[in-house]
């Protein structure tokens, strides 16, 4: 048999770990989905920060979104990674946190999001080499932190799912009910702005050495 | 290429995932573009800073706390 055929075939059969593990909760052992939360809390946390930029919020939904998958988890029906499953839910409930602040107000991950293409301005002087460090670690969380709330919501969650945590563009689409189209052109702009906003504090100075 | 159609492969360019022909058109047009250069080599920044970062960070006593809460209540049957 041809070496690639070996190889794709192992790809096909490779189990995912968490796989094992879900079974093992179906089949009752809690302790299994003790792995499973503490593998995934610190993202979910992360997740539902971003959205709902509330700390409490936050740990609710944290709570709610492993209890929710807790409960859900006959109905997984392990097509999806369980991590794009369990974001999917952490996304949802964070939404609907949202929406309980805002009463009555509509909040969706549409919001803000203007569609005409190309209205990212370009700031376009170089960054100082490693600017982050001149900044002491509290100021840059500061920075990144305020950076990144100023973004629409929309664009917020795509450029977290995908460059932060990893996910690709295909499961970003389908953990957030959107097209691929939709995630490569949020995450562009995403991105565009980030570094706009960004090249504010770490542009290099006039003068500076180069 | 224009700075637009540029931009517009800018993010296939930091995935790497353009054809070796479109890689070689984009490194064509870098090399006359200080702008898309600058552009380029920032957002690449851009996403490294955010990924090595924590900026929500959970403390491990607030992990704890909810960790247990969330094991609790599955014990239970949630």
């Amino acid at each position: 048999m041809p070496m690639a055929t070996i190889q794709s075939l192992a790809g096909e059969n490779e189990q995912h770990p968490d796989v094992a593990l879900i079974e093992r909760v179906r089949a009752g052992d809690v302790s299994a989905y003790d792995t499973l939360v503490r593998k995934y809390e610190r993202q979910v946390f992360r997740i539902a920060q971003h959205i709902t930029q509330n700390r409490e919020d936050a740990e609710d939904v944290m709570q709610d979104a492993f209890l929710k998958a807790y409960e859900k988890l006959d109905q997984f029906q392990g097509n999806s990674k369980f991590y794009t499953w369990l974001v999917r839910i952490a996304v949802n409930e964070s939404l609907m946190r949202l929406r309980k602040r805002r009463t009555g107000k509509m909040v969706s991950i549409d919001e803000d999001v203007e569609t005409e293409e190309g209205s990212v301005p370009r700031d376009l002087a170089d960054w100082a080499p490693d600017p982050e460090q001149n900044y002491t670690q509290s100021e840059l969380g500061e920075i990144l932190r305020k950076t990144i709330q100023g973004l629409p919501p929309g664009f917020r969650i795509v450029f977290v799912l995908r460059d932060v945590d990893g996910l690709s563009t295909e499961e970003t689409a389908e953990t957030l009910g959107l097209s691929v189209p939709a995630v490569k052109s949020r995450l562009l702009r995403a991105r565009l702005q980030l570094r706009e906003r960004l090249s504010r504090y770490f542009r290099r100075k006039r003068g500076a050495k180069k | 290429m224009t700075c637009t159609e540029f931009l517009a492969l800018l993010d296939d360019l930091i995935d790497d995932s353009v054809n070796p022909d479109t890689r070689a058109e984009l490194q064509q047009h870098l090399k006359g573009c200080e702008h898309c250069e600058v552009t380029l080599n920032t957002t690449r920044k851009t996403i490294e800073i955010y990924r090595s970062h924590e900026i929500y960070e959970l403390p491990a006593s607030l992990r704890e706390r909810l960790h247990a809460a969330i094991m609790a209540r599955c014990k239970k049957g949630c």
